[in-house]
Order: C-alpha cells, then structure tokens, then sequence
C-alpha cells in the first residue's frame, strides 16, 4: 500500500468549544477512520483543537475560479449591504 | 543493634531496592520503545504514519522521562533520568526484550506495538490505583496516551491482517515471531510479588487473563491464527536481554558517552 493509493481528505478543526471547524489542510488516509487519526497526528500536535472533521477531497463542490467574475464581481459596488449605516445607540452594547 | 531491628532493615532495604527496580522496569520500557519507534522517522510508509509512529515515541519518552526521574529519586544515589538513561549498559537495563525486538518490516513494527500497547494498557489501568500516588499519577498520564497507542496499533493490525494476501501473510509472520516474547509480560518474579503484596502494583496473574481475552479477540478481528507454540520466558526485565539492546543503546546512548554532559 502507498501513500498514492490513498485518497485525499481535507481537514477541519474546531480550536474552541462554541467556535466553527476552520480548514486547516488535508491527510492522504485509506477511509475516513484513518483520516480522522491522521489529521489527529499532523494538526493537533499542539493543542490546536477539541474536535475533528474530515471530508473527502473528492466530495467538495467547488466554484469555477473563471467564473469568479460573474459569481463576485457583482457584490462589489454593493457597499450598502455592509451593515456599516445604522446609528447604535450609547446604550446597546455586545451589538 | 538487635537481630530483629537487623532484619527489619534488611527487609526494608530490599522493599526499596524492589520499588526502585520496579518503576525502572516500567521506565526502560517506555524508553526502549520509544528509542525503537524513532527509528522510524524519515523511513515510514507515509508522512501521516511517520508523524504516528512519531507522536508515539514522544509520548513513550515522556513516560520514560518521568519514571526514570522517580527511580533515581528512589535509588538515591543522584541519578538523573540522563544518568539513568544514557549511562548505564544493556546488562543494567530492565526492560521487556518484546521492547527491544527490531522494527523488521512495518507488520513487526504494528504487532510488537499493539502487543506492548495492550499490555500497557492493562498495567496502566491498575497502576492508576496504585498506592503509590506518585506512581498513580504517572499511569493516569500515560494511561491517556496508551489508549491512543492502542487504538493505532489495533487499527493497523486489522487493517493489515485482515488486508491483502501480502499483508495477512506478514503480519502473521510478524505475530508467529514475536509471540516467544510474550511470556515475560505477564510472568512474576519477586520484584513484581513484593509490588504487589504491598499494593504498589497489579498482581500480574491476574492482569494476564485480561490481556490474554483483548489479544485473542484482535488476533480474531484481524483474521490472524494466535500462536500454539508456547512462548520462551525471557528476562529482560531481569536485564537477560537479546542482542538487539545493545545495538539499540549504542546509537540512543553515542552522544553521551562520547562527548559526556553535552547539552543543547
């Protein structure tokens, strides 16, 4: 068995309790137990993380980079769809 | 000083003499081990299991580092965990010779792994209630650790039992020849009686049976056949030990003794 034959899976760590999974890289496994322990060995080495997702790298829908024009360009003069216009009263805090 | 005081402090004395040799036996494994496991780096068979096998020493080593520092305390004679580590010869050393045995081919590797993991896991385990806290406190640290170990080692012996015909047929190669070195796991000697009647250790007895029942279920899951032969008792906790350990010493011990107190 090589490494060649193992498919790719990308790996997601969530470093706190209440935070999100963040990608953080990808282990070549066999299936996804493997990942799971692979991804243990070469991303939380260093306390990185309390919990792990794995995915296979072939089952990530991506968008085309050549699309991106036509998929992002549009949302750039859109400025007012930052919530950036509201007046927050002196009161309202943690907003 | 009358005969009954005499006796009562030649007891004691082997009562400490028996707690130090004990922890040391524990130290030398993990130790031996952990030297064995490095071996690996930069030869394994991907870099995801390299960093496996990796992790896997480090955790042993830090074992070893903790229970050598105790066995000096308890010697007392000013023995650091360097001093125990790097300056004593293969004779001096106590550790299972399962420890010792070479990497071979990946499938030695994972079955001696998954022998001594298991093992470990066992006295671990029991150690955590150990009525010595010190050395309590040691196992519920590496007992964490060992579970992982185990979990690895087991993953690959199924793996690879249970894969190709290749593999079946290596690992059972690797089983048929490390299996002669089991019998020493769970053999006591007086050391481990002493340990034992004074609740500082497992009865090793009694452990056996539940070692025995984990390794016959994982040889099963793996589609290996468990050896008939009966394994041959070595001593290495005894300091008997195979050829191998004083290669294995010549390499991890090189430094020191050639270029004596070196730090980094």
């Amino acid at each position: 068995m090589s490494e060649a034959d193992w498919p790719l899976f990308e790996v997601f760590i969530r470093s706190r309790s209440g935070l999100e999974h963040k990608h953080v890289g990808s282990v070549h496994a066999a299936d996804a137990r493997m990942a799971i322990e692979h991804a243990r060995d070469v991303y939380t080495r260093r306390q990185e993380g309390v919990s792990l997702w794995v995915v296979r790298s072939a089952d990530i829908v991506a968008s085309d980079p050549e699309e991106a024009d036509a998929l992002f360009e549009p949302a750039r003069d859109k400025v007012y769809r930052h919530p950036t216009f509201y007046a927050i009263p002196e009161e309202v805090k943690n907003l | 000083m009358n005969a009954t005081a005499k006796s009562r402090e030649a007891s004691a004395e082997l009562q400490q003499e028996a707690h130090w040799g004990y922890v040391l036996r524990l130290a030398d494994t993990s130790l031996v081990l952990g030297q064995r496991l490095a071996e690996w780096i930069g030869h394994a068979p991907a870099l995801e299991e390299e960093l496996a096998l990796a992790n896997i020493s480090l955790d042993l080593i830090g074992q070893a580092r903790l229970l050598l520092t105790y066995a000096g305390e308890l010697e007392g004679r000013g023995r650091d965990e360097d001093a125990l580590a790097f300056l004593r010869d293969a004779p001096e050393f106590c550790n299972l010779a399962l420890a010792e045995q070479p990497n071979g081919d990946f499938a030695h590797t994972i079955v001696r792994q998954w022998l001594i993991d298991a093992w470990q896991l066992e006295m671990y385990v029991a150690l955590e209630h150990s009525s010595d806290t010190r050395l309590a406190a040691i196992a519920a640290k590496a007992l964490r650790e060992t579970r992982y170990h185990y979990r690895f080692s087991r993953g690959w012996l199924i793996r690879l039992g249970d894969g190709t015909a290749e593999s079946h047929e290596r690992m059972q190669r690797a089983l048929d020849a490390l299996w002669r070195f089991t019998a020493e796991l769970f053999t006591p000697d007086q050391v481990d009686e002493h340990m034992s009647e004074r609740g500082i250790a497992p009865s090793l007895p009694e452990l056996a049976p539940r070692w025995s029942a984990r390794v016959e279920e994982d040889v099963r899951m793996a589609s290996l056949a468990r050896p008939a032969a009966p394994p041959y008792p070595w001593h290495g906790k005894r300091g008997v030990h195979t050829e191998h350990l004083g290669h294995l010493l010549g390499e991890m011990q090189h430094l020191q003794r050639t270029y004596p107190g070196a730090r980094w």
